[in-house]
């Protein structure tokens, strides 16, 4: 043989999927919100999308380039972190804090602690909420849906209004960009489903832990409609689908997605029913996000054989 | 149907329609031949002939050395040319006994037993750590061990692992498709020394046509039963196998036989029929030469000792685009080869030629903490946290996340959509504390 042949080790073949395929197939799965997003709110919530995507790309790219660091925005992680971070916003907001948003997501939530999979909470959560504590106002300002009070669905059950659960379900309700169509988040859902993307342990354990607490403790008892307003209306859904789910601030360990739920679940109820505010998704979510070292060690997932140990031979 | 498995694992590219339809052809080996004298897990055999001495086929030519360990026969006749240290396909130097063939394969008589049923354990046994049987799936543990547990009472199931889930090869394949009942007489005599075990054929649903040989060369023998199993990597590691077949579970500390388990692969069986019906040794098996590098792709009766290179020519040599990955033994588990200058063992099974070599093609980037690799580990570990405390040098935390219980499959490198390192990572820091558990 004329030529030294490159040694490996062990496996010698690869799947096709890598981090930009799945990335894809998230902002895939965010469209349909995304489009009703802009249907719901009109022109200014395309710009907003628009402008957060571009910053996002833009601070990572600056960031690497100032640092002289290879530049990682092929694999699509900062598109993704911009689409969510537009999800998350006003249709009204003005674009320049958008900006703001997209620059503290990705320059000091994601790159300053080491870039993608480093970082311990979701950049586009941690760009929401700098931006709630820093722009209350803009942030919080529904009224370009109608025009008038622009009070979302659960802003108006915590005052004690009843609701119309059918149009939150479709999603023509005042709130966020991406948050408003339940419909259209679970058609993302079931997109990242079954493309492999997700899999039901933390939505399903987050969903299910706020609907008992719910039931328990919202003090509403067993009504049903109440129950399913709570779940359409504010980020829950687009949170425990989109942003929970998220690989690098959630627990890798199979138990932990589990407990990582719950306590989402028990947080975010906590925070809707006894907190100032009708929302909580996210800071239940970016809080949770925390815990995620401590979950894991306390979830080490026991190997396949070894809690048969004691009684070996059982069949 | 529920098709019986286990937890995890992935589903690469078989690759089998390359050669699978390829009957076995006998080829004789020219030139020299190459015995290295550890073929198997345990201390290396011993040689009995010297340099000049003139041996026949079937000769002894090196003594088990020790009982962990397993005698070396001539596969050829000729003259020892040299014993001195060549590569092997793992890449190690290894002291060999090289062989000069004359082309005649004057062969010794081999001692036959028309009764098999007749033979006692012991006598078994004998028979077969004398042939020196190894298992041929790739472990080359000695047989005759594998065979005398503590308790041969407690043996209730006795597997043949015939699923063969490596992709790419079909050696165990056309064993199964020419001659079946070889197969099946080695498992009845395994059965004759473990009187309460029931002896399974595991194998996975692809392999139809050799379901049903099997089912029809078993039918009627209560004892003999054939499992059919869900294609997947890799079904057909020990532990995976076990556990599909009989619901029990072992980990890294227990043997098969702590859960009442023998398993044997098929080359194996075949091997332990020929040494106790024929009192042949164990000097040829059957080896696939494939990959899309390779001209025609075939499965060959070999002669154990028979150079890389000769069985590469023998299968029509390389396409004009040429090998950028050569592999002894499969995709998943085998040993990439710079330099195919080395011989055939007792537990090489393959050579694969592959145009592309994915391990290499792509850039390792970050990791996303995704958890395919935990969905894909058999062993339910989690590989994205102990290749970081591999590269962190944290062994105690290694420990602590059951490294140990790697079994190598590589299948979480397979899936990572980051292309990490991950199964190397964690081989290597697995090596690193048993070193150290070892020493203390």
């Amino acid at each position: 043989m004329d030529t030294i042949l490159n040694v490996t080790s062990n496996p010698h073949v690869r799947e096709k999927t890598d981090t930009q395929k799945i990335m894809l197939c998230v902002i895939v799965a965010l469209m349909p919100a995304a489009l009703f997003g802009i249907f719901n709110f009109g022109i200014n919530a395309l710009i907003l999308i628009l402008v957060s995507v571009i910053s996002c790309v833009f601070f990572e790219w600056a960031y690497e380039k100032l640092l002289k660091k290879k530049s990682t925005i092929s694999d699509l992680s900062a598109v993704v972190t911009g689409l969510l971070l537009a999800m998350n916003l006003p249709s009204s907001l003005p674009w320049w804090m958008a900006i703001i948003g997209a620059g503290f997501a990705i320059i000091f939530v994601k790159m300053l602690f080491g870039g993608l999979g480093q970082n311990f909470m979701n950049p586009a959560l941690g760009g929401r909420c700098f931006l709630m504590i820093s722009f209350t106002g803009p942030m919080t300002d529904f009224s370009a849906f109608d025009g008038f009070t622009g009070a979302t669905p659960l802003a108006s059950l915590k005052a004690g209004e009843s609701v119309d659960t059918m149009k939150m379900l479709i999603g023509t309700i005042p709130g966020t960009i991406g948050e408003t169509s339940t419909i259209a988040i679970l058609i993302g859902a079931v997109i990242m489903l079954l493309c492999g993307i997700i899999d039901l342990k933390i939505p399903a354990s987050y969903l299910i832990t706020f609907s008992i607490f719910t039931l328990l403790f919202a003090g509403h008892g067993f009504d049903a409609n109440f129950l399913v307003a709570e779940l359409c209306g504010g980020g829950i859904m687009l949170g425990a689908f989109f942003m929970a789910t998220d690989y690098v601030s959630s627990p890798i360990t199979p138990m932990g997605k589990i407990v990582f739920g719950i306590i989402l679940g028990l947080l975010t109820g906590v925070f809707r029913f006894f907190g100032p505010s009708a929302e909580g998704v996210s800071y239940a979510i970016i809080f949770t996000n925390l815990l995620v070292p401590l979950i894991e060690r306390a979830t080490i997932p026991r190997a396949f054989g070894i809690k048969r140990e004691s009684k070996k031979g059982g069949a | 149907m529920g098709l019986k498995t286990f937890k995890g694992g992935v589903h690469p590219y078989d690759g089998k329609e390359l050669s699978k339809s390829k009957p076995v052809k006998e080829l004789l080996p020219k030139g020299e031949l190459v015995f290295p004298l550890s073929q198997h897990i345990g201390a290396p055999a011993t040689p009995i002939v010297e340099v000049g001495e003139a041996v026949l086929k079937g000769q002894k030519i090196a003594e088990a050395g020790g009982f962990v360990s397993s005698p070396i026969y001539s596969s050829v006749s000729g003259t020892v040319k040299a014993i001195e240290p060549r590569r092997v396909a793992v890449g190690d130097m290894v002291n060999s006994i090289i062989i000069e063939s004359d082309g005649q394969f004057n062969e010794v008589a081999y001692e036959e037993t028309e009764d098999v049923t007749m033979l006692t354990s012991e006598q078994i046994i004998a028979k077969i750590k004398e042939a020196g049987v190894v298992g041929m799936g790739g472990a080359g543990f000695p047989t005759h061990v594998k065979l005398s547990p503590k308790e041969p009472d407690k043996i209730e199931y006795i597997i043949a692992n015939c699923a063969e889930c490596e992709p790419y090869l079909t050696s165990d394949y056309r064993r199964m498709v020419e001659e079946p009942e070889k197969l099946v007489e080695g498992m009845k005599i395994v059965l004759q020394m473990f009187p309460k075990a029931k002896g399974v054929f595991g194998i996975e649903d692809n392999k139809h046509d050799c379901v049903e040989a099997l089912q029809r060369l078993t039918a009627g023998n209560s004892r003999l039963e054939v499992c059919e199993l869900m294609t997947k990597y890799p079904q057909g590691g020990e532990r995976q196998l076990i556990k599909a077949v009989t619901g029990r579970e072992i980990n890294a500390k227990m043997l098969p036989a702590d859960a009442g388990c023998i398993v044997d692969n098929v080359e194996t069986l075949v091997a332990i029929y020929n040494a106790v019906r024929f009192g042949r040794p164990l000097t040829n098996r059957i080896f696939t030469v494939t990959g899309d590098a390779v001209v025609e792709p075939r499965n060959f009766a070999i002669s154990i000792g028979t150079n890389y290179s000769e069985l590469l020519e023998a299968a029509g040599g390389l396409l004009a685009q040429g090998a950028k990955k050569m592999i002894a033994g499969g995709p998943m588990m085998g040993f990439a080869l710079f330099d195919l200058n080395i011989p055939t063992t007792k537990t090489t099974s393959a050579l694969l030629c592959l145009t592309e070599d994915e391990a290499s093609k792509y850039e390792t980037t970050a990791c996303i903490n995704c958890g395919r690799c935990v969905e894909a580990c058999p062993e339910q570990l989690v590989p994205s946290k102990l290749a970081d405390f591999s590269e962190r040098g944290l062994k105690g935390e290694f420990e602590k996340w059951y490294g140990l219980e790697c079994v190598e499959c590589g299948s979480c490198s397979f899936g990572c959509p980051a292309r990490r390192h991950l199964a190397q990572a964690i081989k290597t820091m697995k090596k690193q504390v048993l070193a150290d558990k070892r020493k203390k």
